[in-house]
């Protein structure tokens, strides 16, 4: 059985999904059922903790383990006070770090984010960084304690794909610790494809989903391409060169003299 | 059809597109900022309401509905009004509120404002203010009781109409309103959102200078979550100059073109304009509005008691929220109630120690 761990966790499904811009929260819910996903980010500055009709939590079926996200900390002691208000309200302990500073790019601040993994992890959340794809970074996490390392793709939300492919393809060498989840970026199947076919442990898709004219059937689709580009790795995939090989054509003369 | 390159289009360029009235070109534009809007905001709206603490002014705005020397009554509302307008907001599912005042410092001082958004954040997910310019020290007070964000409007960046419009009262310091936002950046406020008031001066070099201050912010302050707002005086309201009158095509093209150059960058658009136009204006860029609006001061706990309750300006949309949400749900939207929570300890009973 190919299973995913995570702290001690066991995952069938290596596609987690993001619940924001959904058209509507029963359209989410959808999503989530048809995409087979059992863990979902939710953003906790949009949960609403009044429990009113409108509250997110009550739209993610029951199975699904949720990732509570620290969107809008803008530093470390902002994203754990976020963290600790979740577990306050009952939305567990699962965290996804992401701290912004930059609201132009969106790009995660890794060093605010390595000091967040430290406090949380040490308070016994369950940590899942937001990064950019960087070495030093990825190390001081899983030396944190972080359940996983999140690099992205390409932008948050910019549906670019695998950008980052080389760096992602750095981390895949070096980090083995713990898994390894593309987060932001993946804007098609066949990137989820390419990311999972790379050995990457999990994607996380968002907007691909959440904008599409058909987010359910698009769920669909991510799934079953989560699971090809798995199925890929696992089956070895035989390299790929950049032409046709000829028999040795500058080395050949050595055999050719009998 | 060739994108645009939105981000890189020069001030030359984007004047060569608000004088090009060919509906091609705007609807081209349109279909631009849709697909940008969804990218980044998704099918989602933000909700919030507008709550008038008072109508007190010492300011003489020549434009204005509530400016010094108008025989208006004047009121303030007490801590208790606070408190049950914020109820009020709240019983009808407002998350987010803005908190305005009229622009005299000595009716509403800062501490007056203060009380009010302690009051507000019993209620409220985020509360922000739009009052007249502070100090840095006077935002960070209020930053420390639960307000998260400012709306302030330069009114027009034309320095001569300016002071022709602003006439008396401490408004006349152009530059001391145009640094108001980065004072309350440096105060740690989190979300900033900029505007003229389209009607009343040349509405093109009007834009291109409110782009300028915001980027001039976003360098300045990159971790500051940035709105822009384009309210505009109408035809029919008390002061209005045809010269500098913005028509629905002109703000049209103001949205997108907006859109265009700063993907993720809010825009809000407020009860000033027509249902009719909000409802589309929600397609091609618009992901926050007002809902439920009154503009006058007390108009939510009891909206038909008499004295002191002149509008500053006249609704135009005056629907409910819950018809705004069905509105929304109708035309594929979700309608976001909280979109960001204040983090000060003290609102929540929740310990960060």
């Amino acid at each position: 059985m190919d299973e995913l761990i995570i702290a001690g966790q066991k995952l069938t499904s290596r596609f987690f999904l993001g619940t924001g811009k959904f058209a509507g929260k029963e359209l989410m819910r959808a999503a989530i059922e048809q995409s087979g996903a059992e863990v979902v980010t939710v953003a906790l500055r949009r949960v609403d903790l009044q429990q009113t009709a409108e509250n997110i939590l009550n739209f993610v079926p029951p199975n699904v383990r949720l990732l509570v996200n620290t969107s809008g900390a803008r530093s470390a002691d902002e994203a754990v006070r976020i963290a600790r208000l979740g577990r306050a309200a009952g939305a567990g302990a699962w965290i996804k770090i992401e701290v912004i500073s930059d609201s132009r790019h969106l790009l995660p601040d890794n060093q605010e984010t390595v000091k967040a993994a430290e406090i949380l992890a040490a308070e016994g959340f369950t940590v899942l960084p937001y990064i950019s794809p960087d070495l030093y970074a990825a190390r001081a996490l899983v030396k944190a304690g972080a359940a996983a390392v999140m690099p992205l793709g390409a932008l948050i939300g910019s549906n670019q794909g695998l950008q980052t492919r080389h760096l992602l393809e750095v981390l895949r060498q070096e980090i083995a610790e713990v898994p390894l989840i593309v987060d932001a970026g993946i804007g098609a199947p066949s990137q989820a494809a390419a990311a999972m076919e790379m050995g990457c442990d999990a994607v996380l898709v968002n907007t691909a989903v959440a904008a599409a004219d058909d987010p359910v059937a698009m769920a669909r689709a991510f799934s079953l391409a989560v699971r090809a580009g798995r199925a890929a790795y696992l089956a070895g995939q035989a390299p790929a060169s950049a032409g046709a090989s000829a028999s040795s054509p500058l080395t050949g003369f050595l055999y050719n003299d009998k | 059809m060739k994108k645009f390159l939105y981000n890189k289009l020069s001030d030359d360029a984007v004047l060569e597109i608000f004088n090009d009235s060919d509906p091609n070109l705007l609807e081209r534009l349109a279909r631009e900022a849709r697909d940008l809007t969804r990218q980044h905001f998704g099918r989602t709206v933000s909700l919030y309401a507008p709550l008038y603490l008072s109508n007190y002014c010492a300011n003489q705005c020549t434009y204005c509905g509530f400016k010094a020397g108008l025989g208006i009554s004047r009121r303030r509302l007490t801590a208790q009004e606070i408190d049950a307008e914020c109820r009020a907001l709240a019983g009808a599912g407002i998350q987010s509120i803005l908190l305005l005042t009229g622009g005299s410092r000595q009716h509403t001082p800062p501490e007056y404002l203060e009380q009010a958004v302690r009051a507000a954040g019993k209620y409220c997910a985020s509360v922000a203010i739009e009052v007249y310019p502070l100090e840095t020290a006077e935002y960070a007070r209020l930053n420390a009781a639960g307000c998260d964000g400012l709306t302030i409007f330069q009114e027009t960046y034309d320095r001569a109409r300016y002071a022709v419009l602003h006439p008396a009262g401490r408004k006349r310091d152009y530059a001391y309103r145009y640094q108001a936002p980065r004072r309350a950046a440096q105060a740690g406020l989190r979300q900033i959102t900029l505007g003229p008031l389209l009607g009343l001066s040349a509405w093109r070099q009007d834009v291109l200078a409110l782009y300028a201050h915001l980027r001039g912010l976003e360098k300045e302050f990159p971790g500051v979550d940035y709105a822009l707002s384009f309210p505009r005086l109408r035809k029919l309201s008390d002061y209005a100059e045809d010269d500098y009158l913005v028509s629905d095509a002109d703000l049209v093209k103001i949205i997108c073109v907006t859109r265009l150059l700063f993907p993720r960058v809010g825009l809000s658009l407020s009860t000033r304009e027509s249902s009719g136009f909000r409802d589309h204006a929600i397609h091609f860029g618009i992901t926050k509005i007002s809902a439920g609006s009154s503009t006058s001061v007390g108009g939510y706990a009891a909206p038909s008691a008499p004295d002191g309750r002149a509008p500053q300006f006249e609704i135009n949309d005056k629907r409910s929220v819950a018809a705004i949400k069905a509105m929304l749900k109708r035309q594929g939207f979700d309608p976001v109630f909280t979109d960001w929570r204040c983090l000060v300890k003290s609102a929540y009973g929740h310990s960060a120690a």
